[in-house]
């Protein structure tokens, strides 16, 4: 019955949306504000029946409710409860449900938080999110209901993929989709602007925290993600250039350009109409993304069986919004041109070269993942674009923006002075060079990558502090007024040295894990030592060991450096009662300096096949991420940011722009 | 310098960068695609350099799977059912490899071998590369919706030795 009553949630749903999308937008040119504000009890009303069945799916999991076709094929009796519910997404309907759930979320918080936007933008804004969930509501009723009922009841279900019963990957594509569709309201505010034709700076403080918000989250997915490859493929790997890895990062480099371009819109009303393509793009890439990693015409590491009717579906949804949102933009864009003027050198300018740098790394990207499609279709061969291609075009590209981001902070608004910047800049050219001189005493000669890497991460790193020391003033005043500087920073300035640090430690991280991983593919006998990158490996012997629903063959490793007991690492291959594929559980041992990584595979000439890694510097990458989302969130509860704070906060800010001090 | 004039660098400058990066892109491309053939098309091919990294894809044929002399070595055949290519790869299959399942597979070939440093099986048991369902369809002796296990059955699989 529930899921029946799921299900017509989900149609009245769409229905509303219709209402929602339709009922402003004529309303709005014939005057009509009363009936244009229906748009806001309607998203509330949309939000209230997508959670409805969206809780009735996840009804239908936790209780292994066999007669709905999709428990059946995705869940079992035997799973933990945690696995039950994340099984609710952990599939292509019930995915699809959590993607309409979030975009109605978005809708909702639109509503209950934007009570002081101007009722035309709102409205026009709920209008468009709207006309996005109509698409993806018929999307999931047409093509993949995920209600369908079984006649005959089967007794038990095929059980969700073991590989995919983890604790990362449960809140990885939740917090995937928070990020895609959090990117939704970027671009209904964005077209809502156009219809309106009016952008000015409260246009991007309204839209900068949600894009922030949809940027923290996507981060968190994109790492997540990275993460569970890392520690569950067993591969040592982390980044692989896969279609699918792609397919989140476009929107992500997209969305860090609009969170820079939107910072010049509210400080300078400039860069308005490029500030609205971005916003475009960013989600268009977000709909590109969900389309390459539901349709499957890419061959990918982490493709899932699809269906090429569902994708037919979502090329079309993305052929409509692409081309009608860029339409609507070549109409009225030029319109919106104008704005305050500034030299090359300056804050503006550093902060257009950034987003310069960022969209032509997305459309390299887009390239290479495109490319093997565009072959196809032209006839010349089947082709994959992988890994070398990024590392040789994308690296390249993006040093010239790290370089710079040291010094964009330094920078006055309008007009800046790069000499008297670079002339006192010492410490960080000494710090740069120590830095290469060091790696070089550290590694020897292991390839320029290193020197490289370490180089450009502490340029970065140590202009950040350099530039904060500056701005507090720290050293030629007296250091407690240093202090109460430091206190009265901006959050969102704070956010921004927060984050750039981040981004610091993770270009070291990934430098590390790059260049210097060690690893060794072996047979080894019970007893049997080995040395991998100074550390002593001593197989000590398998059992076997029962997990909660699946029987595992566990390996123990002692791990010793200079006959100093470090660590003992057990490594497991499972089989999951419900049968199907083995999976791989690495043992990990993580380190500051680096993570000991084992992994334990099948029975071979009287011993066991192991493969075992040094991968140095991997904490650093998701600390580094770790410091970017706070940078995020500290950046975020910067109160100019607040939706709706009060307007002398404009004028407030407006001085301290006028120092150059805030980001 | 007026507007225009400074506009004007920065067009040019802007295009030089472009350009820049068109070249880096293209030479990119040039170097560093992989072409993904069947075991077919690299029989009818021939030659092909000994530094030319190539992807194939197919079906790992039943009972082909085993360990070489070293323990560490796996050796087994991908078939597209009209053609076979034997694969060496040194390291760990991924969890999802299995005889029967559709994979792909990157590396050189070398006398007559592909020795692989990379394999590709799927997270879904149940999800066939294109490529490779392409790779069957043309070797005429699968068709879409066909289950695997009986095309390998009644397909007919030339034996190396012959």
């Amino acid at each position: 019955m529930y899921a029946e009553i799921g299900h017509f949630a989900l149609i009245l749903a769409l229905f509303v949306a219709v209402i929602q999308g339709v009922v402003p937008l004529v309303a709005g040119p014939m005057g009509s504000r009363r009936w244009m504000s229906i748009a806001g009890p309607a998203s509330l009303a949309q939000f209230l029946l997508l959670v409805a069945a969206f809780g009735a799916l996840m009804y239908g999991y936790i209780s292994s409710d066999f007669s709905i076709l999709n428990v059946v094929r995705n869940s079992h009796t035997d799973k933990p409860l945690l696995y039950k519910i994340s099984g609710t997404w952990g599939n292509h309907e019930g995915s699809m449900l959590l993607w309409v759930v979030i975009l109605a979320t978005f809708g909702a918080a639109v509503e209950l938080f934007g009570r002081n936007l101007p009722s035309g933008l709102k409205n026009r804004t709920l209008a468009v999110q709207a006309l996005i969930s109509v698409g993806f509501l018929s999307f999931i009723l047409f093509t993949s209901n995920p209600f369908e009922r079984l006649v005959n009841v089967p007794a038990n279900g095929q059980s969700l993929n073991p590989l995919l019963q983890d604790m990362g990957l449960a809140i990885h594509p939740p917090m995937l989709y928070l990020g895609y569709v959090g990117f939704s309201i970027a671009y209904s505010f964005a077209v809502a602007a156009l219809i309106e034709g009016r952008v000015d700076a409260s246009w991007a403080r309204w839209v900068r925290p949600w894009t922030l918000a949809a940027w923290i989250c996507l981060t968190v997915g994109i790492v997540l993600g990275s993460w569970w490859a890392y520690y569950e493929l067993g591969w040592g790997g982390w980044w692989f250039w896969d279609p699918v890895e792609n397919a989140s990062f476009m929107p992500w480099l997209a969305g860090t350009a609009l969170l820079h371009s939107a910072v010049v819109v509210e400080k300078r009303d400039t860069l308005k109409s490029w500030t609205i393509f971005l916003s475009i793009v960013t989600f268009s890439l977000s709909l590109l993304g969900t389309f390459l990693v539901r349709s499957g015409v890419l061959t990918s590491v982490h493709a899932f069986a699809t269906d090429p009717e569902r994708g037919v579906f979502i090329l079309i949804l993305l052929c409509i919004s692409i081309g009608g949102s860029f339409a609507l933009y070549a109409f009225r864009g030029p319109s919106l041109m104008g704005g305050g003027l500034f030299k090359p050198v300056s804050r503006e300018g550093a902060l257009l070269f950034n987003n310069w740098i960022l969209t032509t790394a997305t459309g390299v990207v887009l390239l290479g993942t495109l490319y093997p499609l565009f072959v196809d279709v032209i006839g010349s061969g089947k082709v994959s674009v992988g890994a070398p291609f990024f590392n040789r075009v994308f690296i390249p590209i993006m040093t010239p923006l790290v370089i710079l981001m040291a010094l964009g902070p330094f920078l006055s608004w309008k007009r800046g002075d790069a000499k008297a910047i670079l002339s006192r800049y010492y410490i960080v050219y000494a710090a740069t060079l120590a830095a290469v001189v060091l790696t070089y005493i550290l590694k020897g000669d292991s390839g320029w990558g290193g020197y490289f890497g370490m180089g450009l991460a502490t340029w970065l790193g140590v202009g950040t502090l350099w530039e904060l020391a500056e701005r507090v003033k720290l050293g030629s005043i007296p250091l407690s007024k240093s202090f109460s500087r430091m206190r009265k920073q901006p959050r969102s300035s704070w956010g921004m040295t927060v984050a750039h640090l981040g981004l610091a430690i993770i270009i070291a991280g990934m430098t590390g894990a790059g260049n210097w991983k060690v690893e060794s593919i072996q047979v080894m006998k019970f007893g049997e030592q080995i040395d991998v990158a100074g550390y002593t490996y001593t197989f000590e012997g398998v059992r076997d060991v029962r997990g909660p629903n699946y029987d595992a063959l566990e390996g123990t490793f002692n791990v010793h450096k200079d006959g100093e007991f470090i660590v003992t690492l057990r490594a497991e291959k499972r089989e999951y009662d419900t049968g199907g594929m083995p999976t791989t559980e690495a043992a990990i041992h993580t380190m500051f300096l680096g993570d000991l990584y084992a992994v334990i595979a099948d029975e071979s000439a009287g011993g066991y096949v192991t493969r075992i890694y040094w991968n140095p510097l991997v904490a650093w990458m998701w600390g580094g991420t770790a410091f970017l989302m706070l940078g995020g969130l500290i950046s975020l509860s910067d109160r100019r940011h607040r939706v709706g704070a009060p307007k002398k906060s404009k004028l407030a800010h407006k001085t301290v722009a006028g120092e150059g001090v805030s980001s | 310098m007026k507007r225009k004039t400074r506009r004007l660098y920065a067009v040019l400058v802007g295009l030089c960068m472009l350009g820049a990066i068109a070249a880096l892109v293209l030479a990119a491309l040039e170097d560093d695609i992989v072409f993904f053939f069947s075991p077919t098309e690299v029989m009818e091919k021939g030659e092909i350099r000994a530094d030319q990294r190539l992807r194939i894809g197919g079906l790992v044929e039943t009972g082909t799977v085993h360990k070489g002399e070293d323990g560490v070595t796996n050796i087994f055949t991908v078939t597209d059912l009209a053609n076979t290519i034997e694969v060496h790869y040194k390291g760990i299959l991924p969890d999802l490899f299995r005889e029967g399942q559709g994979i792909v597979t990157e590396g050189y070939y070398r006398n007559k071998v592909l020795v692989a440093d990379e394999v590709l099986a799927k997270h879904d048991e149940n999800y066939m590369p294109p490529e490779v369902a392409d790779a069957l369809k043309k070797s005429g002796k699968w068709e879409e919706g066909q289950p695997i296990s009986e095309a390998l059955k009644n397909g007919h699989v030339p034996d190396q030795a012959e």
